[in-house]
């Protein structure tokens, strides 16, 4: 394909100019790579401004905020700021509640995945590809259009008034099914016949083999489910907020919408974002590489 | 990946599985273990996604009273026409477009262009990479939250910029939709930049290195060998983008104050779902809109796909 437009290139007059090198001239590749990191910074001045704001937001007083021109460094950082939104605004109880819950989809999620993922992968039954075709295309359902009868399933299964109506519904990921499925077909065939050779069963073969083996894909599913987990805002909104006792259960992003909603000045809710953006931030710096691999499942051939 | 290939590489995974010619046989042990292996997933999809897509249907037909001390009573397809017809869905049909319409190639365009930049052997970049990424990993809640007070006139910002038309930006009628969208852009340009990454890394190195000993220029390099051969990953990040856009209202639901005059300016579809169950508690008309919107989504991937299968370049 690629050759087609070179040649096509190549016939239009003045273009290509023969085969022979052009030679690029020291100046013209200094003004490309001073032009790259021009455009490398543009975009990182665009991603980073309003986070940066945001710290230094969270760092001036209410009033310093409202300035012309506004803060852009924290001569005298406002510590109190966050120690207002932690405590005066029961942030630190939702940051419990959010570990919490983030922990059991992560748990309950990487069980499932895990166990269908090794069945459709290793295990031969009948009707096997046509359940994974069902999963595959559940990928297609958004949670936002199930929420009517999911609202209503929560309250049948006597779920609505604790912590299980807010985590069970997550706990599995189609993705990670794909993932995980095809990392397992990439284990040799030999190896799984030796060990049943030596007498070694699935369930030890899964656990003792398998899951060692595709370690980094089940790193990559983890980061996905966990800041998936930690983010979401809809579900919770929903199910905290309809009737007052559920409050209590809040995760972080609810309480800091609630934050913002409130009448708590503009800096307190700032420092509450950073607050919620650093265990994230800590997550995407140590393991990038794995959530750009779940993220980009499927997206190249 | 197409359907077909992803079918065919199915396919021929499991013939990896399946030795080819031996007659189809099943251990019951190994069935049995299959079967219990893949049950929780499939009881998890089945009852959390499956079953209330299905379950929609019936839902739609039937409307909720406002107090749940009377029955929900069965009204037919009346409940579902009087919606299609009415000015509220309109308007937030009108509004899930336009959303959609300015995040997707803004924020895709954004990010194609900081993964370009990004695509180099240069001093740094890895730096460079981890900050244009880290807007996937920002909530929607932190996003709002920093966006919403930015924006609102209680801070400097906007006033030493001499942007300040009454009403503020996120309450003034023409100006708060676009300002949503504004949010939008940059909560994806980060997912953008990531597919368009990991697409880019795929593009063999001797093509481009091959154009460049020719005398292409930097521009025609990436008019007429990069941009097709990244079609595959303009195609997915279309059909991810398009999705992801038709679901938002988060920072509609968080930034624009509920109740307000604006908030009808700022109403989406899916928004629109949340919204009769959490004030009116109205499943059924929730059902409606969730239907509705499904099936826009079907549409435009159903057109997305025919209109990118015929362009898109797989190489080879």
């Amino acid at each position: 394909m690629a050759t087609e437009v070179l040649m096509a290139d190549a016939s239009t007059p003045g273009a290509g100019a023969g085969f022979e090198r052009v030679p690029r001239r020291d100046g013209t590749r200094r003004l490309l790579m001073v032009l790259s990191y021009l455009g490398l910074t543009v975009g990182a001045l665009i991603v980073l401004f309003p986070i940066y704001m945001a710290l230094v937001g969270s760092l001036v007083t209410a009033v310093d905020l409202g300035n012309e021109p506004p803060p852009f460094f924290p001569t005298h950082p406002q510590w109190s700021n966050y120690h207002a939104a932690l405590f005066n605004d029961d942030l630190l109880k939702f940051i419990g509640n959010s570990l919490i819950q983030t922990t059991l989809i992560w748990v309950g999620a990487m069980v499932t995945t895990v166990l269908a993922a090794y069945a459709v992968a290793m295990l031969r039954f009948p009707g096997r590809t046509l359940l994974f075709i069902v999963i595959i295309a559940s990928l297609g359902i958004p949670f936002e259009v199930t929420i009517a009868t999911n609202y209503n399933t929560v309250a049948q299964l006597h779920m609505f008034n604790d912590v299980w109506g807010l985590t069970v519904p997550f706990m599995v990921s189609a993705v990670g099914i794909f993932l995980l499925r095809n990392a397992f077909l990439s284990i040799p065939k030999e190896m799984q016949e030796a060990a049943v050779l030596d007498g070694c069963g699935h369930v030890r073969f899964l656990w003792r083999v398998a899951i060692p083996l595709v370690r980094p894909q089940l790193a990559a599913i983890s980061v996905f489910i966990i800041l998936g987990a930690w983010n979401q805002y809809v579900w919770p909104q929903l199910l905290t907020q309809t009737t007052g006792a559920n409050e209590q259960l809040s995760p972080l992003q609810v309480g800091l919408a609630h934050l913002y909603g409130g009448f708590n000045g503009a800096t307190i809710p700032l420092a509450g974002a950073i607050i919620a953006i650093i265990p994230v931030f800590i997550l995407l710096a140590l393991f990038n590489k794995q959530l750009i691999r779940s993220l980009t499942a499927g997206a190249v051939k | 990946m197409s359907i077909a290939e992803f079918v065919e590489e199915f396919e021929g995974s499991a013939a990896v599985v399946r030795p080819k010619r031996r007659p189809r046989r099943f251990r019951l042990g190994e069935s049995l273990l299959g079967y219990a292996f893949i049950l929780p997933a499939l009881i998890m999809i089945g009852l959390w996604a499956i079953y209330p897509m299905v379950e929609n249907f019936f839902l739609a037909t039937r409307e909720v009273p406002p107090s749940p001390v009377f029955p929900s009573r069965s009204v037919g397809l009346a409940q579902f026409t009087g919606l299609l017809s009415s000015q509220t869905f309109l308007d937030a049909l009108k509004g899930t477009m336009y959303y959609t319409v300015m995040v997707v190639p803004i924020g895709g365009a954004l990010g194609l262009a900081m993964a370009v930049f990004a695509h180099q052997k240069l001093k740094g970049v890895t730096i460079y990479r981890l900050i244009f990424s880290s807007t996937v990993a920002t909530s929607a809640a932190v996003v709002s939250v920093i966006f919403g007070t930015y924006l609102n006139p209680a801070t400097g910002l906007l006033r030493w910029l001499g942007v300040n038309p009454t009403p503020p930006l996120v309450q003034n009628p023409t100006w708060a939709m676009p300002m949503m969208a504004l949010v939008g852009i940059w909560g994806f340009m980060g997912a953008a930049f990531i597919l368009f990454s990991a697409g880019l890394q795929s593009i063999p190195d001797d093509v481009v290195e091959a154009a460049r000993i020719d005398g292409a220029s930097a521009w025609t390099i990436f008019r007429r060998i990069t941009l097709p051969l990244l079609s595959p990953t303009i195609f997915f990040c279309g059909i991810v983008g398009t999705s992801t856009a038709l679901l938002t209202f988060q920072q509609m639901n968080i930034i624009v104050t509920a109740g307000s005059a604006t908030q009808a300016k700022v109403n989406t579809l899916a928004y629109m779902i949340f919204q009769e169950i959490f004030y009116n508690n109205n499943q059924g008309l929730a059902a409606c809109y969730a239907i509705v919107l499904f099936g826009i989504m079907a549409v435009l991937g159903i057109i997305q796909y025919l209109l990118f299968s015929r362009r898109v370049h797989y190489g080879n």
